[in-house]
């Protein structure tokens, strides 16, 4: 893969939650249910391990992630550099820790930032319907037409080479996904009774969107932004790569595949750990949002 | 169906007209003065002064975006300043070398995808299921481009079996072109084949659940004809809509793994035209994506319509 394949809409949450209203103790019922899939549980844990190092990247990464070492010029993994050292003698293993920041973060930021702006936009769509629904509707089709990757790379090449371009021009392109899935969430729960009995009684539209209707589209957008990270952050990494990221000497998996594919018949280390990095962190939020979906879906429930 | 036709084709056409607003619209996140932005390191006032005229850039938004459609529209997509070279003209150009990429990754989607997702449903909830779907996942979040990167480890440093990098054209010879390509398709198409191995899993368990099956089952059709007779026909029909859907992913894809095994490609034209700050390149190679896409969808339609004519009222 993948340069994104989960960005498709989660198919499985196409029913919304709403049909089943929302039971004390749900939350317990609904991790319960998560800990029942191993594989869910494996991607959680695999997640907050990241999450972990990438926080506690000053404490846990043995060297500086950008002093060099004439002397681990390449090194083959060593007591010293157990992955090893890259083309100016900078430890690998440090640069991956470090490296995971960068991967992590722009997954999170650059799906916070789809999601906020595409969840007001969806409900918008969703609840005011129309000519409003109809131009957002076109806009967002648009966007879908020009596939994810290529529209982020488009994005940061006008915007211009950084991280936080990026993060960006991925969370923009991400966007359109979460316009659509809202609106449609929303519209399915808009034509719930309960939602009717709601209007019926007097409230106003703004309360019956925030309170009535959102609550229950959020499993699907959890679902969804997990599944998203995924993609988000092979999307990093590609950017990354193809030098449109984080730019050296700053530490980045995707930056460091760029390199290491010149030195591959001399340090394949250097082009092995990166790349494992990507996939494990990728597999996880994969694992995790299918498991999410699982846990979620109420014609499992019985 | 001819109103079908018509609606679709009526739903497709303004949307490719926004997307390509959108398009032009990304100049605008240029810093700076566009022409100077546009011809990058150039610093030749002629060609400043021509790009300024070529693109009316004395003129506001709206303007310049109908000089730039309504050239879109009779095939000039602009100049590329790096190259000197019609942008048209280098998209007509690289083209081809995407669309066999494309198609070859397409045959190793299908022949991966479609046997395992057959074998999971068929043997659902077996350990051959699992193994089906511990696959797909693989091919779910693997980066493309470092696959690349170990094949090439392996198949050219350590084995020498094939080329690295390299495009031979098939007119020259045909098996170096089909060797030129075999990594970069497999590549390509290990993602695909994932999402069509979930798409026949789903469709095959569907079918396979149905009444007809049932009967067939009932009358002592063999196991091996019950699948491949009566079930995947029917299954069929979502997993080729489905897989057209998946183009867009496949153009997303061709990108990176035509930059990692340097096949001259469309993908490839787009990363060299954002290095060279060639911008009318890649709102070129943007916009025929779109277009290629837009097309693909509306087949997907058209071809789900033929098939299956109670979704012809549109």
């Amino acid at each position: 893969m993948s340069t994104g394949a989960p960005l498709t809409e989660a198919a499985g949450v196409a029913a919304p939650a709403a049909a089943t209203p929302r039971e004390p103790g749900s939350l317990s019922a609904f991790w319960r249910r998560l800990r029942a899939r191993r594989s869910a549980v494996i991607g959680l844990a695999i997640v907050v391990a990241l999450v972990a190092i990438a926080a506690l990247a000053d404490v846990v990464a043995p060297y500086d992630p950008t002093a060099t070492d004439w002397g681990a010029v390449r090194a083959a993994p060593s007591l010293a550099h157990p992955f090893g050292g890259d083309e100016v003698g900078r430890d690998v293993l440090s640069r991956i820790i470090y490296g995971a920041r960068a991967s992590l973060g722009a997954g999170l930021v650059s799906v916070a930032l789809a999601v906020a702006l595409g969840l007001p936009i969806g409900l918008l769509a969703g609840y005011a319907g129309g000519w409003v629904d109809a131009v957002i509707m076109r806009l967002t089709d648009a966007l879908l037409a020009i596939p994810f990757l290529i529209l982020a790379i488009a994005l940061a090449a006008f915007l211009g080479p950084s991280l936080t371009n990026a993060m960006l021009a991925i969370g923009l392109s991400a966007t359109s996904t979460f316009v659509r899935l809202t609106r449609a969430q929303v519209r399915a729960v808009a034509a719930e009774e309960f939602v009717e009995a709601a209007r019926a009684v007097g409230n106003p539209p703004w309360r019956i969107a925030l309170v009535h209707i959102l609550p229950n589209i959020v499993p699907a957008i959890l679902v969804q932004a997990t599944l998203t990270i995924a993609a988000a952050i092979i999307a990093e990494a590609s950017l990354s790569f193809l030098g449109l990221g984080q730019q050296p000497p700053e530490p980045s998996w995707g930056a460091m595949l760029t390199v290491a594919k010149n030195f591959m018949d001399q340090a394949p280390w250097m082009a092995i750990w990166p790349g494992v990095s990507i996939f494990l962190a990728v597999l996880a939020f994969n694992l995790l949002g299918d498991g999410l979906r699982d846990a979620l879906d109420p014609r499992q429930r019985t | 169906m001819l109103r079908f036709l018509a609606h679709r084709l009526a739903l497709a056409v303004p949307t490719l007209v926004i997307a390509s607003m959108i398009i032009f619209a990304l100049q605008q996140l240029l810093p700076g003065d566009v022409a100077t932005a546009l011809t990058g390191e150039e610093r030749d006032p002629e060609v400043i002064a021509f790009i300024r005229e070529k693109y009316h850039l004395d003129q506001p938004l709206p303007v310049r975006y109908a000089y730039w459609a309504g050239g879109v529209l009779q095939g000039d997509l602009g100049v590329s300043v790096r190259l000197q070279k019609p942008v048209s003209e280098l998209v007509l150009e690289k083209l081809p070398v995407t669309l066999e990429l494309a198609c070859l990754a397409m045959l190793v989607a299908l022949a991966i995808g479609v046997p395992m997702g057959i074998l999971s449903a068929v043997k659902q909830g077996t350990w051959m299921d699992a193994a089906a779907n511990g696959v797909a996942l693989w091919g779910l979040s693997v980066p493309n481009f470092w696959l690349g990167i170990l094949l090439i480890l392996l198949f050219s440093v350590h084995l020498g079996w094939l080329p690295a990098s390299g495009y031979v054209p098939p007119g020259e010879s045909l098996v170096e072109n089909l060797r030129s390509m075999a990594m970069p398709a497999f590549v390509l198409g290990n993602a695909i084949a994932a999402v069509m191995m979930r798409h026949t899993r789903a469709a095959m368990l569907g079918v396979l659940g149905s009444d007809y099956v049932r009967t067939a089952r009932a009358k002592g059709v063999s196991p091996l004809r019950l699948v491949l007779r009566h079930a995947l026909p029917n299954a069929a029909i979502p997993i080729i809509t489905l897989g057209a859907l998946e183009f867009g992913q496949l153009l997303s894809g061709a990108v990176l793994t035509e930059q990692v095994f340097s096949v001259p490609g469309f993908g490839k034209l787009m990363v060299d035209a954002v290095f060279n700050r060639d911008f009318a390149t890649v709102q070129g190679v943007v916009i025929c994506t779109a277009a290629t896409y837009i097309a693909l969808n509306l087949a997907a339609d058209l071809l789900s319509a033929v098939v299956n004519p109670k979704l012809r009222r549109a």
